[in-house]
């Protein structure tokens, strides 16, 4: 579904925020990509989305490489995948409704048509009964579901998610995790970023972990496991108390 | 369920076109929701480009008018048939009554040599040195008024007969000032034109500043519709219908305030033109002019959105 292949992504301040990454993920997997904020996790999100275009090396999303969609074709690319942010970024003028709608409308679909994938989506996060409330009148973890529910409505094969729970306690952040697995379950690709590890662990998914826009070529535990051999190591020779 | 997977191809099926219009008419309410939600600043610049639209509709309206009025007096014009001295009195008025016959002739009044110098004695004030005079140096004269319903070409042909005729020493019409005034009305004409140009420029500015303001405060709105594959034109289409909303807005009040202004003038107009025993009355604008200031208002509103969304709109990319 995803293949990154050798891609490097440089700021403008000559920062490299991805150092010759390339990973896959298949169709139907839900996967994690985890590190400390500012190992590459939203780049790399921002390179799918195409919100930025590598400096070098391929993305390919679902067979289209990015460097070959143009900037007039990005709308049509972007309606293919589901975006979750971690600010939930709704339109705070409008309901909970009119929020979910607006990819259909986007999309042209027909109002009745629409109207019943909305309910349809809403019903998924359990919101359909505040369809007609405005969003600040939610709580955080209601209108991350609602932002949910704009990302799914358009029944998109890949779902990317930057630091969904980020602003959620763990039970809400438990809950968004079972709605997104219910949609794996579906057939539905994520691609999620969190640094939430215990929470990851939970749902037993894999892994991608970032280090400075690198893959981490060990597991966590490993590093941790070396980590603490290293202290150990350290305070036999009496460098530390 | 498993329909979540399907791939969500631009839905565009049967019913297209009616989702499209269902699409324009939402928009296009919404935008005019927007207008009616701030309703102090929306009515300042309908005012200010309602103001700007009236003015040169003003201007052209008095041109028009004068046209009108200038029109009524080339009518009215007299020629003064002077006759050659040797003509007797007997025979003027045998002329005069010849004359009189013709179907485009109003009226002929015939004035005497004697009466003539009178009259000149009376107002003129050389009564003196008039007396001093042997003979009176004056011809017999006809005044002769044209029918009301002669056009500048009949009344071209009257004064080329007059002039042809043997008693005739030579004819004076007064059309030649109404020429003038004419071409200075179309002078006029044109500089209104020009100025309604420039005024247009100026209505294209103060929408674009409008909407480019409206862009700024909706810069999240438009990031986050981006973010969700709007394209372009979807995000650019509330603030064209924004920018339509108040140009036509601008139009119908600019028709308001031209009729409350010929309203203000029907009046004292209206006692005038009584003074001078004229039915005239100020013509207001036709149906064309009405629909050229609210089609004006409505393509300068459209395109000053246009380019202001334009020019800010590519600026804004998801973050």
């Amino acid at each position: 579904m995803i293949r990154i292949e050798d891609v490097t992504k440089r700021y403008p301040t000559g920062q490299a925020a991805l150092k010759n990454l390339s990973l896959t993920v298949e169709k139907g997997e839900m996967v994690f990509v985890t590190g400390h904020s500012g190992a590459g996790k939203s780049t790399l999100l921002r390179l799918i989305a195409l919100i930025e275009r590598p400096t070098s090396g391929q993305v390919i999303v679902d067979g289209q490489n990015t460097r070959r969609v143009s900037r007039r074709r990005i709308p049509a690319y972007r309606r293919q995948i589901g975006m979750v942010f971690q600010d939930h970024r709704l339109l705070y003028d409008r309901p909970v409704f009119d929020n979910v709608a607006l990819p259909l409308i986007i999309a042209g679909v027909a109002q009745r048509e629409a109207g019943r994938r909305v309910r349809a989506a809403l019903d998924q996060v359990s919101l359909l009964h505040k369809e007609k409330q405005l969003p600040e009148t939610l709580s955080s973890g209601e209108q991350q579901r609602v932002g949910i529910a704009r990302a799914i409505v358009s029944r998109p094969k890949l779902l990317i998610a930057d630091e969904p729970t980020g602003n959620l306690d763990p039970d809400l952040s438990l809950e968004v995790m079972r709605i997104f697995r219910r949609f794996n379950e579906v057939g539905v690709t994520l691609l999620i970023a969190s640094h939430d590890l215990a929470l990851i662990d939970q749902l037993g998914c894999r892994r991608i972990p970032l280090v400075d826009g690198s893959l981490q070529e060990d597991d966590d535990e490993d590093v941790v496991a070396e980590y603490v051999e290293q202290l150990e190591a350290e305070r036999a020779r009496g460098e530390l108390p | 369920m498993s329909r979540t997977a399907d791939t969500l191809a631009p839905a565009r099926r049967s019913g297209a076109l009616s989702t499209w219009f269902a699409l324009h008419l939402g928009t296009a309410v919404n935008a005019l929701g927007r207008v009616a939600r701030q309703p102090f600043a929306s009515l300042m610049t309908i005012l200010v480009i309602a103001v700007t639209l009236a003015l040169p509709a003003v201007l052209h309206l008095a041109i028009k008018n004068a046209q009108a009025i200038s029109g009524n007096w080339a009518n009215a014009l007299d020629f003064s048939v002077y006759l050659k001295k040797e003509v007797s009195e007997d025979d003027a008025r045998q002329l005069a009554a010849i004359i009189d016959q013709r179907a485009d002739v109003d009226q002929v009044v015939f004035i005497s040599a004697d009466e003539a110098l009178r009259e000149f004695r009376e107002q003129s004030g050389f009564g003196e040195a008039l007396d001093q005079l042997t003979s009176n140096p004056l011809p017999h004269t006809l005044v002769v008024r044209p029918g009301a319903s002669s056009t500048a070409q009949s009344m071209i042909l009257l004064n080329e007969e007059l002039s042809n005729l043997p008693e005739t020493e030579f004819v004076q019409s007064d059309t030649d000032w109404v020429k003038r005034f004419h071409a200075i009305l179309d002078i006029l004409e044109r500089a209104t034109a020009i100025g309604a140009v420039l005024l247009g420029a100026a209505i294209l500015v103060i929408i674009g500043n409008t909407i480019r303001l409206d862009i700024q405060n909706r810069r999240e709105e438009i990031e986050v519709t981006k973010l969700i594959g709007a394209s372009n034109a979807f995000v650019r289409r509330p603030f064209l219908y924004t920018g339509f909303w108040y140009g036509l807005g601008g139009g119908l009040l600019a028709l308001g305030l031209v009729a409350y202004g010929l309203y203000a003038l029907e009046q004292p107009v209206a006692r005038l033109s009584g003074l001078y025993n004229s039915s005239f009355s100020l013509l207001s604008l036709d149906l064309r002019e009405s629909l050229s200031i609210v089609g004006a208002g409505v393509f300068l509103g459209l395109s000053g959105s246009w380019i202001a969304a334009a020019r800010h709109m590519r600026r804004i990319e998801p973050r």
